[in-house]
């Protein structure tokens, strides 16, 4: 009897539990990144058709969460931030958050295609598999190069906003990807570098265990150079302009110097103020990020009264 | 034994069962917008019927009126 069966588990699965399945804090910023990309594009959508492309976008976002779930279940089991997971506390069954990853994943790619365009959904639908198979299944546990291809999964959100409004994708849309892409290490490994984490216990290969803390460091000041060009360079195309560009440069600046200030520092300074330098970087790429999606909104707003824009 | 019409079961899932109502209400609804919004998009009237199965004679073109 299912009822019998149920009660046996000793406890009823209620809906915030599904609801934790989808990664409710990942969906505020893939939300956020989306709407951008879609209200920047040069093609206007109708309020309804766009309401109903990022309800999509998010709920794939979150089918794509509930997979990973699924597939880690076992190495959640093992650290500590993520114990107390649906999957890994008992409260949701493996097999039910496959279920519902799967019927989500197909509800909003299927409900993108007919809303909007095939692209859009196509994207949406690559995005899944990127986070679910490239990034959970493989790439993870394979190497510690994880974060930053797995950061793709996580860039697309603007790419599928833009390619909802113009059907296509074009170097403002790559522009904004290889924004995001270009900002997880960096912003990952920041993290990494003052949460004590316990990968080592699930046989995660996290950078800062693989190759220590130090080589940690001389990648974040890499890759930190290598978005400065992308992030100035995305002002310089159709949805920049000066009030952007301005935003960049100040904040690739702050980041930049956090970036360099972690690179000269090692453990005994680490030890010494308590991760201080590091904290601030990492609240740093916060605002970094949220600051130069704002600033696209802000052009796009201006060129609405004939201003903004180059 | 009493019938008992309202099981234990149903008080233990009501959350899950309201929960998955209100997700279904909303994806008629969504549904239901999405139609008007296209129908309306389409802006003239005879483009109705590329979403109509009946053939309507009368909205074809008489031939030689344009003559």
């Amino acid at each position: 009897m299912s009822d019998m069966s149920a009660t046996d588990r000793g406890y009823e699965a209620n809906m915030g539990d599904y609801f934790a399945l989808l990664k409710p804090r990942v969906m505020s910023l893939v939300v956020f990144t989306a709407l951008v990309g879609l209200l920047v594009a040069p093609v206007p959508v109708h309020p309804f058709i766009g309401f109903v492309a990022i309800l999509c976008i998010a709920v794939g976002a979150g089918a794509s969460g509930a997979l990973n779930m699924w597939w880690d279940a076992d190495i959640d089991a093992r650290m500590k931030r993520t114990a107390g997971r649906p999957i890994p506390s008992g409260r949701v069954q493996p097999g039910e958050a496959l279920g519902i990853g799967l019927a989500l994943s197909g509800f909003s790619i299927v409900l993108l295609a007919l809303a909007t365009n095939f692209l859009a959904a196509f994207l949406l639908a690559f995005t899944i598999f990127f986070y679910a198979v490239i990034y959970s299944m493989w790439l993870k546990r394979a190497t510690p190069q994880n974060i930053v291809i797995g950061g793709a999964a996580g860039a697309f959100p603007p790419m599928i906003g833009w390619a909802v409004a113009t059907g296509s994708v074009s170097i403002e849309s790559v522009l904004m990807f290889a924004l995001i892409f270009m900002w997880t290490p960096p912003h990952f490994w920041a993290l990494a570098l003052f949460v004590k984490s316990d990968y080592g216990n699930a046989d995660i290969p996290m950078l800062t265990e693989t190759h220590g803390r130090d080589s940690t460091r001389k990648h974040i000041l890499a890759y930190t150079v290598l978005l400065v060009p992308v992030a100035i360079g995305l002002g310089f195309t159709s949805i920049g302009g000066p009030f952007y560009l301005a935003v960049a440069v100040f904040m690739n600046a702050w980041f930049l110097k956090g970036a360099y200030d972690i690179w000269k520092r090692d453990d005994a300074a680490c030890e010494a103020d308590k991760h201080r330098t590091e904290i601030k970087v990492f609240k740093v790429s916060l605002y970094y990020l949220f600051a130069h999606f704002g600033a696209l909104l802000v052009e796009a707003a201006l060129r609405l009264y004939g201003l903004g824009g180059w | 034994m009493a019938l008992q019409v309202e099981h234990e079961m149903h008080e233990r899932r009501k959350g899950r069962n309201y929960g998955v109502g209100i997700i279904l209400i909303s994806f008629i609804a969504i549904i239901f917008g999405l139609t008007v919004v296209k129908v309306i998009q389409l802006g003239d009237a005879a483009q109705f019927e590329r979403f109509d199965h009946v053939a309507r004679p009368q909205l074809v073109p008489e031939e030689g009126a344009g003559e």
